[in-house]
């Protein structure tokens, strides 16, 4: 019986992914050993022209990590759904936009402007861009293009199944293969990780207070976290209850406030609006001045609650058809 | 209609209605159904002029049972107006009732948009938005709660007197809260009452009195409603009893105790008679006050206010009723029903400058006057100015702080006959000249015409048209030391200057000044006049929008002492029809928490104003418990993993309903 065929591929991501395969340990040599890697750009020499080169559907499962910000990665991943049978969205990045997602606050022009004219260190005087073709002497050179803006890659290709994280914990990965192998996956469109929150998993959950109440938000620096009980009960942004579980509450165990990174649960829409919601539920005061005071330990809301969201978010901007 | 039809494949049935020429004049009807037919689901889409009318009913009722429809859309009026009579149509048809959904093209499109083009495309978008909401319609069932069966009467005036004297003979258990130390209100205060001049107190004091013994009333006097829970049928009140400083159950309202006061004299304003006299700091606020007992005004007693008073006023009460150390106190009631009868304020006669209130101290207001002519009043029903003289000539000056732009645009109803009422008395006590300057007389009750032709016969003048003003400035010698009443008498076209020795200033009545603190206490509206408001100004005149609080006398809106009465006894009437029924039937809007889906957050806990939420810690997650949800809807919104949900209002019915909405415009 042949092995089936396996492909990996990164968009715009940081590379954690790449790292979380290899985080299987030596559970990864049953994973070699039961399906044939075909395409690894991070670790393979492969080409494009090797998956060109490959039938529709002849790839059994493509795991693509990252989001979506260039022409170059929108081929590579309208080419890979051609030739894959399933296609997996491979963490926080190609599910919901992740960190690079951030980018949609500002433009593209305004991204270029500040990279290649802006920064104190540029010295730009003919305000060279980048240009998608440029003529030079032995020919054409091509550079892909930027996006508008970053999508999701669910936004960009249908996607079968989604593995969230930031990266995707190692056990959620290893259950996702073990289902692909004993041909056990859930219903298309599902996302492959408990639909529970966090708390559902944490080791501080039993010391929640009956009533979740928290007068003043704080930063990690701010103060010196109380190792056993709940995060949030002593006013750290602890995202646990808006975030789906399936990492063990690893953060939280590391004595870190949960950021969100494995998105929200299958019946809410808009993590971070959910989110929001449920911070601003926990917070005990009622003056106008109170507010604004217990939330001061929340600089940054909208990089906060949409860490990892930005493009899935149903209140930000429609994207360019 | 069996289960495996209600939740087969949803079949919409759509009904347009024209609401007679309301909807159907701003709204291009056959465009709303040639779209509605367009949208998925929908089986049949009609329309017709009244859907709310027995024939309209039947058009839904007769396509359940003939089309198999199993869902419906009605696209008419708010659902304050008819839902419930839509959802019985449904229900009658052998549906879940709950499978009906109401779009409101009538409030919310044609008595609100100009452009007709604009208005049939806003039905059409709301008509896709109830499309595609009622096809996430669960069949739900009504909770039956029940009702306590004591009421609360608010305001111990004569509409809070009759009420409460009504629910008391019906055998119900009434608390009445009168904000003042004494029930009575303003009838409290009148001599006569027009248009059959019969004595207020003489028809009034015995109502008081039955109030005070009524085995079935409690009477909370000087106090007020400082916070309302619950909903209807099951409302906890707490009411604030001020401290008199005199032991009720101890006192027997002999005035040893205002004898004895260090205070010889009354010194203190008597806001009983007007400011007309003066009270000591322990007082009674009138001779029939009931509860009768005295109080002590804390802002004027020497000893509340140092401590170093030789208290005679303790020393002579022989049953040491006194007590200097009362405190306010709080008192917690369960009531089923509410009946709200707070009154009203009359004008400040001061915002008219131009007639002089607060500067010819021969000017006055009627309620003055009132007190003036009172048996038991400050002059002992003497009609004296305030050099104790008897006036020769008085001039009334109708709508003053009413049918004024400037002021209030409403006619305040009981004017016109109250002053017919001083005219009368004042000409017949000092056989005075009386003058009436009034715009319009507006006599429209029982017997009111007849008073006023009474009066044309007795003598008395009337000059139609608005005061301009009360002047000291005199130009004949005939005017010389008396007040200049000026006016244009429309009906023979000239200006006249009318010289008086007193002026009446006929006060409209108003809202009072913290209405609007009321009705958020009660959860009820007001119209920005601060009249409380009727569920609807024909049909539901006594109903509030918050169901189980009633509304009764002038606090809704101007009133005589006639329609006062008859206002109360219809708000008894619908608060024993709610606790003698016995139990309400509620939404079935509660909150739910789906165990599988809930971490164990605790984040709703905290939120739940009805502590309906426990955390069960074998399980690890919270529970609601449906009999103290209110569906309010709070626990749902905080719910950070969506595993808290609401019926009827699930986060897929509000997205559908928007994305209805959104899809289309």
């Amino acid at each position: 019986m042949t092995k089936p065929k396996v492909g990996f591929y990164w968009c715009a991501s940081c590379g954690g992914c790449e790292e979380a395969v290899v985080d299987l340990h030596e559970a990864i040599l049953d994973v070699v050993a039961a399906v044939d890697i075909v395409f690894w750009p991070c670790a393979m020499d492969f080409k494009r022209t090797d998956v060109e080169a490959m039938a529709d559907g002849e790839l059994a499962v493509c795991f693509i990590n990252g989001a979506v910000r260039t022409s170059e990665q929108f081929e590579m991943v309208e080419l890979l759904r051609r030739k894959a049978g399933v296609v997996i969205a491979f963490g926080a990045c190609a599910q919901s936009g992740g960190i690079p997602g951030l980018a949609n606050f500002t433009s593209k022009a305004a991204i270029l402007a500040n990279v290649y004219e802006d920064t104190r260190t540029t010295v730009n005087p003919h305000k060279t861009y980048p240009q998608a073709t440029v003529q030079v002497p032995e020919g054409t050179l091509t550079l892909p293009v930027l996006d508008e803006t970053v999508r999701a890659l669910g936004q960009a290709i249908p996607v079968d199944y989604y593995l969230p994280g930031c990266p995707p914990p190692a056990k959620l990965i290893a259950d996702a293969v073990g289902a692909i192998l004993a041909g056990t996956l859930p219903a298309p469109g599902s996302v492959l990780a408990p639909n529970v929150g966090v708390c559902h998993e944490c080791t501080r959950k039993e010391t929640k207070p009956e009533k979740m109440l928290v007068t003043q938000f704080k930063r990690p620096h701010q103060v010196l976290i109380d190792p056993a009980q709940c995060l949030l009960a002593q006013g750290l942004v602890c995202l646990g209850p808006d975030t789906r579980s399936g990492c063990g509450a690893a953060c939280p165990a590391g004595n870190m406030p949960c950021t969100g990174c494995l998105g929200a649960l299958d019946q809410v829409r808009d993590f971070g609006a959910k989110a929001l919601s449920g911070l601003a539920s926990v917070l005990d005061a009622g003056e106008d001045a109170a507010i604004d005071a217990g939330l001061a330990g929340v600089p940054d809301p909208a990089g906060t609650f949409y860490r990892y969201s930005l493009p899935a978010s149903e209140l930000f901007a429609k994207l360019p058809e | 209609m069996s289960e495996t039809m209600q939740s087969a494949e949803p079949r919409v049935g759509v009904y347009v209605c024209h609401c007679g020429i309301n909807i159907a004049a701003k709204v291009d009807i056959a465009a709303v159904v040639e779209f509605a037919k367009t949208l998925p689901y929908v089986i049949v889409v009609r329309d017709y002029k009244f859907m709310c009318s027995d024939p309209g009913q039947e058009l839904l009722q007769q396509d359940i049972k003939e089309l198999g429809l199993n869902r419906i859309v009605v696209a008419s009026c708010s659902p304050l107006m008819h839902e419930a009579t839509f959802r019985h149509a449904t229900e009658a048809a052998g549906l879940n009732q709950f499978y009906f959904q109401m779009a409101n093209i009538r409030e919310h499109v044609s008595w609100v948009t100009a452009d007709k083009a604009l208005a049939t495309r806003k039905s059409q978008a709301l008509v896709s938005a109830a499309v595609r909401r009622v096809v996430l319609n669960e069949p739900l069932e009504h909770q039956k709660v029940p009702v306590k069966p004591n009421v609360l009467v608010v305001g111990g005036g004569i509409a809070g007197i009759h009420a409460a004297l009504t629910l008391a003979n019906a055998g119900k258990q009434v608390t009445l809260v009168e904000r003042e130390p004494t029930i009575g209100g303003h009838m409290a205060k009148f001599d006569k009452t027009f248009p059959t001049l019969d004595c207020a107190a003489c028809i009034l004091t015995p109502k008081m009195s039955m109030v005070r013994s009524h085995p079935n009333i409690t009477m909370l006097t000087y106090a007020e409603v400082v916070g309302v829970e619950g909903y209807v049928g099951n409302f906890t009140v707490k009411v604030k009893k001020k401290a008199r400083y005199v032991h009720e159950e101890l006192c027997v309202g002999c005035n040893e105790c205002v004898e004895a006061c260090v205070y010889k004299e009354g010194r203190f304003t008597d806001t009983f008679n007007e400011g007309l006299s003066k009270r000591k700091p322990v007082y009674m606020p009138f001779p029939q006050a009931t509860p009768s007992v005295v109080l002590i005004d804390p802002e004027s007693c020497i000893e509340l206010k140092t401590g170093k008073c030789k208290k005679q006023c303790a020393t002579a009460c022989t049953r040491n009723a006194i007590d200097f150390t009362m405190t306010d106190e709080i008192v917690a009631l369960e009531v089923g029903a509410i009946i709200i009868a707070t009154g009203f304020q009359t004008f400040d006669a001061t915002r008219i400058p131009q007639y002089g209130y607060g500067k010819f101290p021969n000017v006055y207001t009627s309620l003055e006057v009132e007190r003036l002519v009172n048996a038991s009043g400050p002059t002992g029903g003497e009609v004296q100015l305030r050099d104790g003289s008897t006036p020769k000539r008085v001039g009334i000056i109708h709508c003053v702080g009413s049918r004024d732009e400037k002021t209030n645009r409403h006619c305040s109803r009981v004017c016109c006959m109250y002053s017919l009422k001083l005219a009368h008395l004042i000409h017949e006590r000092t056989d005075a000249e009386v003058y009436n300057l009034y715009i319009d007389m507006r006599t429209p009750g029982k017997g009111y015409e007849e008073f006023y032709d009474k009066l044309l016969k007795e003598g008395v003048n009337f000059i139609r048209g608005r005061a301009a003003e009360v002047t000291d400035w005199t130009v004949t010698p005939e005017e010389e030391g008396k007040l200049v009443i000026r006016a244009e008498d429309t009906l023979i076209g000239v200006v006249r200057r009318i010289p008086v020795d007193m002026v009446v200033l006929s006060v409209g009545l108003e809202a009072h000044a913290d209405a609007d603190e009321v009705r958020r206490l009660f959860n009820i509206s007001c119209s920005k006049e601060g009249w409380f408001l009727e569920r609807h100004p024909k049909l539901a005149p006594v109903s509030t929008f918050t169901d189980g609080i009633f509304i009764a006398g002038a606090c809704q809106g101007p009133k005589d002492i006639p329609d006062t009465v008859a206002q109360a006894g219809a708000a008894v009437a619908e608060a024993l029809a709610l606790v003698d029924r016995g139990f309400v039937e509620l939404e079935p809007n509660t909150a739910f928490i789906t165990k599988e889906l809930c971490s164990g957050c605790h984040t709703c806990i905290a939120m739940c104003p009805f502590s309906a939420i426990r955390y069960n810690k074998e399980a690890g997650v919270a529970e609601i418990n449906p009999a103290l949800c209110k569906g309010c809807g709070t626990c749902v919104a905080a719910c950070p993993s969506g595993a808290a949900q609401q019926h009827l209002f699930t986060d897929e019915q509000i997205f559908q309903e928007i994305e209805g909405v959104l899809n289309y415009v």
